[in-house]
């Protein structure tokens, strides 16, 4: 089948040239790092974790919404996903590799990553983060394969997938929650220290994962013949909403337990998004961003009205997506480090070489993305014109 | 043809299982019956702690300490502090107590600089978070660091509530000012941090800072033993700890 993304319009191969130069700048930019070492980037010993861990954390995310298609078609029949479900699949294996390159990219000596192997240490919660994420790669691979290349032949998926895509389902669970662990069982990190990290993971997971699919389906409608269906397009978006109904509210919960308690380690944190401290203030017009897009979405979205015009649900569904992954990343991540165990306010901002090799890595995920959608895609089309 | 080569698939994909099976089985059969044997002179506890007392001052406001840990383990000496690496450092009273000083606190602790430095928790969040063994507890407490397998992800950077661990952010080699050729060098992205200077301790020395420290403010010594001088201080005066809130149970002792 991957033959079919060998062939394609001029804008197809323009696209495939555009990102292979991103993930080339990128790399050199990687280059680069591995020989003068992390101190290229902003980070610091006060803040230890940035761009890369916070972009890992949004898209483990993005890779666990594929369930909110393969749940309802799988366990519920849901037939007008029956289309689309490959799409959520094949999305999952693109932000799977960039969660992974992610981490790779921020180790200090990546050479030595296999030591999680050799010597494996059940204590760690990033030894079960490499377990969770490598078997939901693998398990959407196999499925979306399978189950594409039988339909494709016109008949029915082999028997053994079906215990394979329930597997998927609470696995799909598992990668959120497990990364939520990663943070929420610190001890000196009043900011990550709450039980409701893996429910948060979860909510704005099914909300930013769905977002994009709705906008690729826009996309993929306008483009190519194949029409993931308004039905489909619709259904997704109710999903979209009550998840970011949900994640807004456990934000909110956050707010109030910090505020309310008025626990320094806790309320300092929040402080710095909304206000800054001690006149340090670099992540506050992100995080009142997140507030403004997040509010225009929801707007959008709870109203059916604007909710069925897909042109303002294309604008709900990208603020979605842009507000969580403020929210989710630089904001989650960064903020945790300030202010410091020591209550020091030391800040953290990106630097060339690490935004390059972060958009490169991006651009290595859509590069996986666009070659498995256009098999996809030339399947459905096959479909169509058989 | 097609048959051999499902059944070559076969034995491929079986023997990757067994070679990625193999650490697996060593790490579990490892676990027990590796003890290390230290020379007859080294200093031996059954738990080292160390105790800082803070009713004595240095003149110069703690340098010896610092400087003769850092020149001895080779701690670079960097102009950005985004790259800092330390091991052992001043903070004032309230960065070091977050939330312990108040307003009419006595005059000599306010702003007053302490010392700090790794704590040796009795139960260290950064051995619990590190995915490769990297950072272990020895039996004797000591809270130790391999270089040589550590992969530099920094989880527990972010699982220290002291900020006792710094990453070598970039080759810290050109930045050390005179190199201590008994002590190893690090090379870029691996953590570091005080090891109690386990090497001095093996052969029979006290710590770096402990003896550099001329107004005796730093003692160290088995807390275990109930007739050694950290016992014996922490028997007759008051102590605190750094955030004992947080259960990873410090053993650098305060005396205020």
């Amino acid at each position: 089948m991957l033959e079919k993304a060998l062939t394609g319009s001029r804008t197809y191969y323009g696209w495939v040239t555009f990102l292979l130069a991103m993930i080339g700048i990128g790399f050199l930019c990687y280059l680069l790092q591995l020989s003068y070492g992390l101190g290229i980037t902003g980070m610091s010993r006060d803040v230890s974790w940035g761009l890369y861990i916070a972009q890992f954390t949004f898209l483990v995310g993005v890779a666990a919404s594929a369930v909110m298609l393969v749940l309802p078609y799988y366990l519920h029949h849901f037939k007008t996903f029956a289309r689309i479900t490959i799409l959520g699949e094949f999305l999952a294996v693109a932000a799977v590799t960039m969660c992974l390159t992610f981490i790779i990219v921020d180790l200090g000596q990546p050479a030595r990553a296999f030591n999680v192997i050799l010597y494996p240490t059940p204590n760690s919660i990033l030894f079960w983060d490499m377990i969770v994420l490598n078997g939901y790669l693998l398990l959407n691979i196999v499925i979306g394969w399978t189950v594409l290349g039988t339909e494709r032949k016109g008949v029915s998926p082999p028997g053994w997938v079906k215990p394979v895509i329930y597997i998927s389902i609470p696995w799909a669970i598992s990668i959120h929650t497990v990364t939520a662990f990663i943070y929420a069982g610190l001890p000196g990190r009043g900011f990550w220290l709450t039980a409701i990290m893996a429910p948060r993971f979860l909510a704005s997971a099914f909300a930013s994962g769905p977002a994009l699919l709705v906008l690729f389906a826009l996309i993929i409608r306008r483009f190519t013949r194949f029409d993931p269906g308004r039905e489909a397009i619709q259904a997704i978006a109710k999903i979209v909403t009550y998840a970011m109904i949900v994640s807004v509210f456990f934000v909110l919960m956050e707010l109030f337990t910090a505020y309310y308690s008025q626990i320094p380690e806790h309320m300092h944190h929040f402080n710095y998004l909304f206000v800054g401290l001690e006149g340090h203030k670099t992540l506050v017009p992100w995080w009142w961003a997140f507030m403004v897009l997040a509010v225009v979405a929801l707007y959008i979205l709870i109203n059916p009205k604007t909710r069925s015009n897909e042109k303002l649900l294309a604008v709900a569904c990208a603020s979605v997506f842009i507000s969580l992954w403020i929210e989710k990343g630089l904001g989650l991540v960064v903020t945790g480090f300030i202010p410091n165990p020591l209550d020091h306010v030391r800040e953290y901002s990106p630097t060339w070489p690490e935004v390059f090799i972060t958009l490169g890595v991006w651009a290595m995920g859509f590069l996986i993305l666009t070659v498995l959608y256009k098999v996809a895609i030339s399947v459905r089309e096959e479909e169509i014109a058989a | 043809m097609d048959g051999s080569r499902r059944s070559f698939l076969k034995i491929a994909g079986l023997s990757i299982l067994g070679a990625g099976a193999r650490p697996i089985s060593d790490a579990l059969a490892a676990e027990e019956g590796r003890k290390v044997s230290l020379p007859s002179r080294a200093l031996t506890a059954k738990r080292w702690a160390m105790v800082v007392d803070l009713r004595k001052k240095c003149p110069d406001d703690c340098r010896d300490c610092i400087e003769a840990c850092h020149g001895v383990h080779n701690v670079p000496a960097f102009d950005n502090p985004k790259d800092e690496v330390k091991w052992i450092w001043n903070e004032p009273f309230r960065h070091a107590f977050p939330g312990q000083e108040h307003e009419y606190i006595e005059e000599r602790y306010k702003g007053r600089p302490v010392v700090v430095l790794c704590n040796h928790c009795d139960n260290p969040p950064c051995v619990r978070v590190c995915p490769t063994k990297a950072t272990f507890r020895r039996e004797d407490g000591i809270v130790m660091m391999d270089y040589h397998r550590c992969i530099g992800c920094r989880f527990c950077m972010a699982g220290c509530p002291f900020g006792a661990r710094s990453l070598n952010w970039r080759d810290p080699r050109p930045f050390i000012k005179t190199q201590n050729k008994e002590y190893p060098t690090r090379m870029r992205g691996v953590v570091e941090k005080c090891t109690f200077c386990e090497e001095r301790l093996a052969k029979g020395l006290r710590p770096a800072c402990v003896e550099a420290c001329k107004e005796r403010i730093l003692v160290f010594g088995d807390i275990e033993d109930p007739r050694s001088e950290v016992r014996e201080l922490l028997h007759k005066h008051h102590s605190i700890r750094r955030k004992p809130q947080l259960g990873t149970m410090p053993q650098v002792y305060y005396i205020v």
